[in-house]
């Protein structure tokens, strides 16, 4: 169990970046496709918000990817 | 009943009704969204719009976690006490203040201006309140009814939106004998009186609170000259506390925020905006599924003492993600074109038609409200289009119901699927207050865990019906897309519990 708690760590780290990624490119196709100012806040406020929360993932999955969750 | 447990039940009653009022604040702007766009955020002015869309997100999703930085460590600093007495004046106060700004158009840019501050230090208020009642409650509890003494703050919430709903219809229904004028009132005048009844309410707070005792864990730190000098630090700048804040997030509260949201906010916006059940039944059904859902609350909190709170949470999330699609599978099944089609009609009310001409054609909407022989009805709308040109042929649209009345062996089969929703909520809802608070040491223990609760709860669970709402119109075939979005935070966060988080109840939080 300790061994898939330390490369489950691989994954969480795989996925802050991953959908980083992917709403970033949502936020800039829908931007794309209604440029106005209330889309623009809407997104800026979802990738604001999103961004340190995905930080926050990679750094558990370092975490893990280190023991420091081992029991 | 001992003078331990009667003191036991103060400290609840105190630290619940606060907990609730702030909640129907918080809630009141929310259902009064569109009485508040009109009086202060006109459409016709892309200012107010503008300051109208940073009212909703930004109280939301940014300045809660704010509130509960900055009111978490306040409250490892100075006390439990007196901060979330601070949360409730501020909040009641903001709410209060609400009720009494003069409209766009009696100040003009002004009252768009006050009305978004003023609901800003609404946001940062509720980020700062339930850490301190959850803390407050289980620093008083025994250690083994931690669980069951902590959830009836987890009812706060569910008991906030319910009174708010309740105030509401009550005012919006008790301006006139006629309930035309009454309503006519309420969007004029009347909305400013739940708002202004909140200080009240406060006010019987604030005063059963301050004779309240500090926490007995937190007075005997402060004794001891153990409180912590910088909370924000210890509790996020050090490793073997920021690796437990991250596992709260991501292994509890994501999942939790997102079923919490699913299941009272989407399954409602569900029903009137897909399903076009109509606006009182979509309504009352989420009432009285909630009121029949809210024990269970304490009785999960409850058994967590017993069997330990990981699993009773994991479970709920564990049952959301394998049921939503089958329940709201359901919702759709009852409310299908074909099967209003296939109903025998009672009564059906003469057809209303309505012409428009727009350049080189003719629209035309009929609409005939119709009864069915089961009880139900709905209001039949067809769209023909005829032009000018007389060649060409009369196009039909599709025949729509919409407003439908359920018949009642519907409507309560629809309060029974979110009755079940609302069950998914109280399991990983219920539990939680302990969970985190068995977490966190006390020196920093207001700020570790109003962080993660108000991240995962404000930030995964509010944007639940904006995300739901965005995936149907990326995919409009599917109707249920929009649940993929709380089924894969939901599964996410399954997964992480399962594996990193402990079942083991810490015995001793004064640590």
């Amino acid at each position: 169990m300790n061994l898939l708690r330390k490369w489950m760590g691989v994954v969480w780290m795989l996925l802050a970046p991953l959908s980083i990624f992917y709403l970033i490119k949502t936020a800039a196709s829908e931007i794309a496709q209604h440029p106005v100012i209330d889309t623009k806040i809407q997104w800026g406020v979802f990738v604001a918000v999103a961004i340190p929360i995905a930080v926050g993932m990679l750094i558990f999955g370092w975490y893990a990817w280190k023991d420091e969750y081992r029991r | 009943m001992s003078n331990s447990t009667k003191g036991i039940w103060k400290v609840i009653g105190a630290s619940s009704v606060g907990t609730l009022i702030e909640w129907y604040d918080f809630y009141i702007f929310g259902s009064l969204a569109t009485v508040i766009a009109n009086q202060f955020f006109p459409k016709t002015n892309p200012t107010a719009a503008l300051l109208s869309t940073l009212a909703t997100f930004a109280a939301g999703f940014i300045v809660r976690p704010f509130g509960a930085l900055v009111f978490g460590r306040l409250g490892d600093l100075v006390g439990r006490k007196y901060t979330f007495l601070l949360t409730l004046i501020l909040m009641g106060g903001s709410t209060f203040a609400i009720g009494l700004v003069p409209s766009y158009e009696s100040i003009g840019f002004a009252a768009p201006v006050i009305v978004l501050l003023l609901r800003l230090l609404q946001g940062l208020a509720l980020g700062g309140e339930y850490g301190g009642a959850a803390t407050y409650v289980a620093e008083h509890a025994p250690p083994d009814r931690r669980g069951f003494f902590t959830s009836w703050i987890q009812t706060t919430a569910t008991l906030g939106l319910f009174v708010s709903l309740g105030v509401i219809l009550l005012v919006r229904h008790g301006l006139d004998a006629d309930i035309q004028v009454s309503i006519r009132k309420f969007n004029d005048w009347g909305w400013r009186i739940p708002f202004i009844v909140s200080i009240l309410l406060v006010g019987v707070s604030v005063y059963i609170r301050l004779k309240m005792n500090e926490s007995p864990l937190f007075s005997r730190l402060k004794s001891e000259g153990r409180v912590s000098v910088n909370p924000l630090k210890e509790s996020f700048g050090h490793k073997t506390n920021l690796k437990m804040v991250l596992l709260a997030l991501f292994g509890a509260t994501m999942g939790q925020g997102v079923v919490w949201y699913t299941g009272q906010f989407y399954a409602q916006s569900f029903i009137e905006t897909i399903c076009k059940v109509d606006f009182e039944q979509s309504r009352t059904i989420l009432i009285w599924a909630i009121l029949f859902a809210t024990p269970f609350f304490v009785v999960f909190g409850s058994w967590s003492d017993k069997v330990g709170r990981k699993w009773i949470m994991l479970t709920g999330m564990l049952l959301a993600i394998v049921f939503y699609k089958p329940i709201y599978r359901q919702f759709l099944a009852e409310t299908e074109n074909a099967v209003y089609q296939a109903k025998s009609i009672a009564t059906e009310a003469a057809p209303v038609v309505k012409t428009e001409k727009l350049d080189d054609r003719i629209i035309t909407t009929t609409t005939t409200l119709k009864t069915f022989t089961d009880g139900s009805a709905c209001t039949q709308k067809a769209i023909d289009t005829s032009f000018s040109d007389a060649s060409k042929a009369v196009a039909h649209g599709p025949v729509t119901y919409i407003d439908r009345k359920l018949s009642p062996a519907g409507y309560w089969k629809f309060v029974g699927l979110v009755f079940i929703q609302v069950i998914f909520v109280t399991m990983v809802y219920g539990p939680i207050a302990a969970f985190l608070v068995e977490l966190f040491p006390t020196r920093i223990r207001y700020t570790s865990m109003s962080l993660p609760y108000h991240i995962g709860n404000g930030v995964f669970g509010g944007l639940t019906p904006f995300i739901a709402l965005l995936l149907t119109t990326i995919n409009t075939d599917d109707k249920l897309v929009g649940l993929m979005y709380p089924i894969i935070i939901s599964a996410v966060c399954f997964v992480i519990g399962v594996l990193y988080v402990s079942n083991k109840i810490d015995p001793d939080v004064s640590d």
